[in-house]
This record gives structure tokens, C-alpha cells and sequence, in this order.
């Protein structure tokens, strides 16, 4: 066996589509993810929904992935692609840094990222927002699934994406503080979360700062159900009213000996 | 009484050129492309047939071609209910393309004293539809009786011309909005090309239902005065234009209030800002970048 | 030979940006007569009274059109159509059975029963066959014996009455729920069997309202709020519920 994925079956996969054969559909994270970058930092946010067709198929899922201890990445596009190459970058960037001793940069992990999704052409379809703060300061970056990237101050990607991007465009200013980039990405968020139906459920946010992550899960909780059903009633405890009580203590009890009856097999 | 304008066919329906009989003869239709038209409608006044001969004689059994795809366009059209009325704002273009072809179109229209119309799409699927409503206001004129056809009985005609359109596999390029006041409240609607037809307190066509619709969602009430509502709306305006690249910053505004009746502003544009100091150099700081 | 039909009909799951056209390399948008505005309408008859329920979120795609824009939509004072699917089809096909209904007045001095609505909306639907009305119906109401009654309806006009039944994008969520809950049997089976629910209104009304919000949670499509109707002799009650608005 050799790293990387197996194409045997490519062949055979395109002559059974050309006869009208239904490939198999992935869960899609139909997406708003942002970052911005402010003074001292970077905020990433992700909403918490992910979709398969028009169902969601999960309500509370983690877009923003671990890449190393200064550099998170937001994920959207197929979940499993996401997942996975944010987690292959991941441990190289660990390899990396236990052959060199040194703190990652960003730079680093945005150019393997987009050295792979470049050789897949697109097939590897993760549409990612990179952020984190090396000895150089602060980065964002997106990374398109053919591998192109872009620096930017402040950036959405996703299904949501364009609602993201409005509200960044009528808030952004200069020398955001921690405190109004945080409450920004979160409203960009939200503005997906509530006009896109890709997104949904609950705001992620992660801030890192020189040498600090907060992971902020599920920092905003958006709605609960509107309605409990009434029926079958669920008595709570206590409902029935205590008349009289008695307590044995078991210790108590003598155990009496007597001839014992055998059980009945027939 | 008047004779009808061509435009109003009892026979093919809202929307649709055509003689007012049942049975639509050729009579001031000259040429052969008015002929084939209604060769699936016998003139003897016959049941029609059930497959429309004209359209299996076509080269290649191929179906008879309508608009398929829009050429001169207008873009995004967006519109907020207030205190006291209505307004709409879009850009004066008109985009060939991705070419800026015409830089000074009016697609926000007044239609009569209480309602406006502002459209997107193809320029001049929209001209035919001002036509139309020409031929109503001029019938209103004519009957002297002081009567006008109201913001929702327009938006009604409009939502029936669209889908009777589209029923004829022959679609009005347009997404239309249809402002102004009904029984002296704020009307705000919404008709697009296939006859998807609604009205809420802040609606926004092509482009701006995905930048300027959140916008509204967060900060739009119905009970803002005028001058927040136009700062709402041309803090979406602005976004718009930072985002959608066949806008240009040449805008207008039309209202529809209670105490002026509908006004539409000349062209403006907005200040834009383009130099945050993150903008200037943003990969300074990331070496080895490519 | 047959020839090819004079357009294409997109099924529900083409709707949406097409491929670039075959004889042709310059890709554009091709244009399709319909579009999928989503939305779940259910319906539940019982011994004295009926309940219909819509949401009413409107979106295309991805994107909501407007929170509030109802699929019901009253005929006479006891008789409703709750319609999910394309709206223009739903606005035209509610707007010609309204006038139908006027029409029907003017002459038999009442209004349409449930039954004579059913087969009209069947009747209507099946006419247009070859260019089918892109819409998912119930048709509820009280029959002359005061039981609900509900008609449900495929796009084309295929229509039985049911005890229960659900239509639009939250369908595949609901249906199964109901048959577990009301267990009513269907009017077709022999020997007959009561097929109308057996729940009490407020139990009904209940697993309705625990129906839409459960679907709000899973369908992107079903959301914003839902109306519930419930019609009995007495006339009709209109209660609105929240669901989620993401």
C-alpha cells in the first residue's frame, strides 16, 4: 500500500455514471464560516450546522479545526474533506515542528494546503478560512478548493458566505478591538446562520492572540425548541403526595434459613 | 369606448400581444412570424390541436425557441417599508454582459400617483411591461372617474402577466418590486420572472437578496422614520456595490409617502471607503507567500 | 417514432442552476418554468373536528424569500386547501379554485362541499397533466356527517380521502410519525375500519404542533412559523406557533 488515495475504481466509476448510475452523496457542511483579523489577533467563526441534501444531519457540529497550538482553520465544502486534510496538515505541521523546535507559521500550513488541494484539482473540495498568529503576527487567509489563496484583513466563505460578507462590509473598521471583532464575526455568523438555509444552530468562535487560543464553543446558543410536546404526560417528581413513610434499615433483617424450594425447569 | 392596445389579449392572456377575440385571427399582425404563432389555434374556431404542429416542423424536431437568456440587464432593485411609506433604490445600470453598456437607466419607474415600479433583469422585457402599464393608466385616464388601479391590483396584474408569460415557455426576464400605498399603507411586493409572487416589509431582488436582505432582517422595523430608513438603505446600497460586480456607485431612490405622494430622486453616489490600513499591504507580514 | 416533448419538465430534484446546453459551449443559466419554494402542510381529521397546518416559510435554494407567506388558503368558511411546492402554481391553482367556488355559489346558493372541492382540485390537476401545476396538495374540510375530511393529492391528480396526511419537503419526516401516532386505517380497506383518528382535538393539536417543530429541527425548508387551523362545527380556530428562523 502507498499514502494517498486509490483510483483503481475511477475507470469503472465514470462507465457506470455514463449509464446513468448515481454516485454516492456526502454530507456537506453548506456553510457560513469568517475570520477577521484585529489588533492583536484573529477571529474565526463558524456556525454549527451541517447538511446532507436538504435534511441537516447534524445540529451541532465543529467547523473550526485544530491545525496547531496558533493556527485554527474553518472548514467548508464536504465535511469529510475538510476533516481530513485540515487533520493531515495538522500532524505534518507536528512532524515539522519536532524536527525544527520552533512555533509553525501560518504561511506554512496555508502553502501545504494549498499544494494538495491543488493536485486534486478541485476533486478535494474544502473551502477553507486559515487563521493564527505567528512570530510575525497575525494571518488570515482563504484557501479555494483548486488551491488558490487570498490574505486578507477579513473574509467569509461557505454557503452563507455573501450574508457573512455583508455584515462585515457595513462594521469593518480600523483597530477593531478583541471585543468588537469577536461581537463582528459573531454577527456575520448569524447573519448566515438566519438567511441561509445552508446554515444553522449555534455560533463557534475562536480568537488567537500572541501566544493565547480561546476556543469559544457554541458561544452564542441561538434556539431551543419553541414547543414541548404534552403528550404522553410526564408526571414530574413529586406529583403524588406523600401520606406516610416508613424506613426499614436492612442491616436490620434477619435472614432466616428454611428448606429451599427447587426451581421449577420442567 | 377606446380600442384595447395590442398589449392586453383577452384571448393569450395578461402579458401576451394579441387581437381581443376568442379565437385569434391575423388581422394586424402582418408577417409570417405572426402566423405561426397561433397555428395551434384553428381560426374556424375548431378545438385546438393537441400538439402544436409548428413545433414538430422546426429543423430537428426541436422545440420553437423563446428568450433563453437575457442580454441588456439591470441588476439588483431593493426596497423597505417605513412610517409613512415606502421606497425603493437600484443603480443606473445596464450591463451587456460583463460590459458596463449603459451607465444612466432608469429602473426605478413611477407608474402612477401611489406606486412605483422598480425592476432587474432584461432592459427591455421591461420596457414592454411599462408599456402595458402605460395602456392602463391611459384606460384608467380615459374612464375620467377618478379611479386608478392600487399598488396591489398592479401587483397582482404584474404576478399574472409574469406566470402567464412563463406558462407560455416565454418568461419576462424580470424580477420586479412594486411599491406604494394601499389604503394609506406602506405596500411592498415582489414578482419575478416564473410568477413567484410575495410581499413583506422589506424585500431586495437578484444580488440583494443575499447582501442586503441580512441587513434588513437585523435592523429593518416597520415603524423607522424616513431618514433611518434611507440610511438603511443606502448602507445596503452601499454593500451591494462593494460586492456585486455589475453594480456601478450611481444610485437612486424613489418613495412613496403618505403626505408627497411618490418622488424618485436624481442619480447620486455614495461615499466609499477602499483604504483600511489591512487592505493596504496584507501580506506584508506573510513572508514566503504565493 | 414519438416526438421528444416540447420543453423539458424538471423534476423537483433538477430544479435549480442547469448544466451548459449540449449544442452550445457558451454555458448560461438555463431557464425552468419551475422552481421548489419548499414548505410542509399536514392535515389530521377526526370525529368532530379537522385540523390543517402549513409553515410558512418561502425560500428558493438556499434563500428565504419571506417568513410569512401562508399555504392555506380558504375556500368557503369550512373548506381549505393547504399547498406546498411551486408558488406560482400554488397562487393560480388557489386563485382559479376561489373563483370556481364563487362561480358554484352563484348558482347552488352554498358554497362547495370538501368532497365536491376534492374532485374539482383532482379533476383541475389532471388537466394539466403534460405541464403538471408543480404542487402538493391537501384539501380538508367537515363532510355533511361533521367528520373531518381530508383529500390527498399528487401533483398530477391522483387523489384518495385519507384519515391523515402530510405534503411538501418535510413529508418524509412527518408522514412516518403520523402513521405511528393516529394508526387511522386507510378508507380503502375491506372490511371497512373507522379510519379517522382516534385522538381527542387537544392530542391532535399536540402531536401537529410537536410534528412541525420536530421538522423545523431537520428540514432547512420548514421553518419561520406554522399556522394550525382546527375547523369544527363551532367554526375555525387559527393558532400561529414559532418555530426556529434559522
Amino acid at each position: 500500500m502507498t499514502a494517498g488515495f486509490q483510483f483503481d475504481l475511477c475507470k469503472r466509476n465514470q462507465l457506470l455514471e455514463s449509464k446513468g448510475v448515481k454516485g454516492v452523496s456526502v454530507t456537506k457542511t453548506g456553510t457560513t464560516i469568517a475570520g477577521l483579523v484585529f489588533k492583536d489577533g484573529v477571529v474565526l467563526g463558524a456556525d454549527t450546522r451541517s447538511t446532507s441534501g436538504s435534511t441537516v444531519a447534524d445540529k451541532n457540529c465543529e467547523k473550526i479545526h485544530f491545525i496547531a497550538p496558533n493556527i485554527y482553520c474553518c472548514g467548508a465544502g464536504t465535511a469529510a474533506d475538510t476533516e481530513n486534510v485540515t487533520g493531515m496538515i495538522s500532524s505534518s505541521l507536528d512532524l515539522h515542528r519536532y524536527a525544527t523546535g520552533r512555533e509553525s507559521r501560518v504561511v506554512t500550513a496555508m502553502t501545504m494546503l494549498k499544494s494538495h488541494l491543488f493536485r486534486y484539482q478541485g476533486h478535494v473540495s474544502a473551502a477553507l478560512v486559515l487563521g493564527g498568529v505567528d512570530f510575525r503576527g497575525p494571518h488570515l487567509f482563504t484557501v479555494y478548493p483548486h488551491g488558490s489563496t487570498d490574505s486578507l484583513p477579513f473574509c467569509t466563505m461557505g454557503s452563507g458566505s455573501l450574508n457573512a460578507m455583508a455584515v462585515f462590509e457595513s462594521g469593518y473598521k480600523d483597530n477593531l478591538t478583541r471585543e468588537e471583532a469577536v461581537e463582528l464575526v459573531a454577527n456575520a455568523i448569524k447573519a448566515g446562520i438566519y438567511n441561509d438555509l445552508g446554515s444553522g444552530s449555534n455560533v463557534d468562535i475562536c480568537v488567537i492572540t500572541k501566544g493565547h487560543v480561546d476556543y469559544l464553543r457554541n458561544h452564542e446558543y441561538l434556539q431551543g425548541k419553541t414547543y414541548q410536546r404534552r403528550q404522553p404526560v410526564v408526571y414530574q417528581k413529586g406529583t403524588t403526595a406523600i401520606t406516610k413513610e416508613s424506613l426499614v434499615s436492612l442491616s436490620d433483617l434477619t435472614i432466616q434459613d428454611g428448606d429451599a424450594t427447587a426451581m421449577d425447569t420442567s | 369606448m377606446f380600442a384595447k392596445g395590442p398589449s392586453h389579449s383577452t384571448a393569450l392572456g395578461p402579458g401576451c400581444a394579441g387581437p381581443p377575440l376568442a379565437n385569434p385571427q391575423n388581422f394586424g399582425q402582418a408577417g409570417p412570424g405572426a402566423h405561426e404563432h397561433g397555428s395551434h389555434q384553428p381560426s374556424c374556431g375548431a378545438a385546438p390541436f393537441a400538439v402544436d404542429a409548428s413545433m414538430l416542423r422546426s429543423a430537428g424536431s426541436q422545440p420553437h425557441k423563446h428568450t433563453q437568456s437575457p442580454y441588456v440587464t439591470g441588476s439588483s432593485v431593493l426596497g423597505i417599508t417605513y412610517a409613512g411609506g415606502v421606497m425603493l433604490a437600484s443603480d443606473t445600470l445596464a450591463s451587456y454582459g460583463s460590459t458596463k453598456r449603459y451607465k444612466s437607466v432608469q429602473r426605478l419607474v413611477k407608474v402612477n400617483e401611489t406606486t412605483v415600479l422598480g425592476a432587474g433583469g432584461e432592459i427591455s422585457d421591461l420596457q414592454y411591461i411599462l408599456n402595458m402599464l402605460d395602456d392602463l393608466s391611459t384606460e384608467d385616464y380615459c374612464a375620467d372617474d377618478g379611479q386608478s388601479l392600487s399598488s396591489q391590483e398592479l401587483y397582482s396584474y404584474l404576478s399574472r402577466v409574469m406566470y402567464n408569460r412563463r406558462n407560455k415557455m416565454d418568461p419576462l426576464w424580470n424580477s420586479l418590486l412594486i411599491a406604494g400605498l394601499e389604503s394609506g399603507k406602506p405596500f411592498l411586493g415582489s414578482v419575478n420572472m416564473i410568477g413567484v409572487a410575495f410581499s413583506d416589509d422589506h424585500l431586495a431582488t437578484g444580488f440583494g437578496s443575499h447582501l442586503a436582505r441580512p441587513l434588513f432582517r437585523k435592523k429593518h422595523r416597520p415603524d423607522m422614520s424616513e431618514e433611518e430608513a434611507t440610511a438603511l438603505i443606502r448602507e445596503a446600497l452601499e454593500v451591494c456595490y462593494y460586492r456585486d460586480k455589475q453594480s456601478i456607485n450611481k444610485f437612486q431612490i424613489a418613495k412613496v409617502t403618505t403626505a408627497g405622494g411618490v418622488s424618485i430622486s436624481d442619480a447620486f453616489a455614495l461615499p466609499t471607503k477602499w483604504e483600511y490600513q489591512a487592505f493596504v499591504d496584507p501580506t506584508r507580514d506573510a513572508v514566503g507567500v504565493w | 417514432m414519438l416526438a421528444p416533448p416540447p420543453f423539458r419538465l424538471h423534476t423537483p430534484a433538477s430544479v435549480g442552476p442547469a448544466n451548459a446546453s449540449s449544442d452550445n459551449t457558451r454555458s448560461r443559466p438555463a431557464w425552468s418554468p419551475y422552481d421548489d419554494n419548499g414548505g410542509t402542510c399536514v392535515a389530521v381529521a377526526g370525529s368532530d373536528y379537522c385540523i390543517v397546518a402549513a409553515s410558512t416559510r418561502l425560500s428558493t435554494g438556499f434563500s428565504i424569500l419571506t417568513r410569512d407567506c401562508s399555504k392555506l388558503f380558504k375556500i368557503s368558511e369550512q373548506v381549505y386547501i393547504a399547498s406546498a411546492g411551486f408558488q406560482g402554481d400554488v397562487r393560480a391553482l388557489q386563485k382559479m379554485l376561489q373563483t370556481r367556488n364563487v362561480m358554484y355559489e352563484h348558482i347552488h346558493r352554498k358554497p362547495m362541499s370538501a368532497s365536491a372541492l376534492a374532485q374539482l382540485l383532482g379533476n383541475n390537476l389532471y388537466y394539466k397533466r403534460f405541464f403538471p401545476y408543480f404542487t402538493w396538495n391537501l384539501c380538508v374540510g367537515l363532510d355533511p356527517e361533521g367528520k373531518g375530511s381530508v383529500y390527498t393529492y399528487d401533483p398530477v391528480g391522483s387523489f384518495e380521502r385519507v384519515g391523515f396526511s402530510c405534503q411538501g419537503s418535510g413529508k418524509d419526516l412527518i408522514q412516518p410519525v403520523l402513521d405511528n401516532q393516529l394508526k387511522a386505517a386507510s378508507p380503502l380497506v375491506v372490511p371497512a375500519k373507522d379510519w379517522m383518528s382516534a385522538l381527542p382535538l387537544e392530542q391532535a393539536q399536540d402531536l401537529v404542533r410537536d410534528a412541525f417543530v420536530s421538522a423545523g429541527e431537520r428540514d432547512i425548508y420548514t421553518g419561520d412559523s406554522v399556522e394550525i387551523l382546527t375547523i369544527t362545527k363551532d367554526g375555525v380556530n387559527k393558532e400561529i406557533l414559532d418555530l426556529k428562523k434559522d
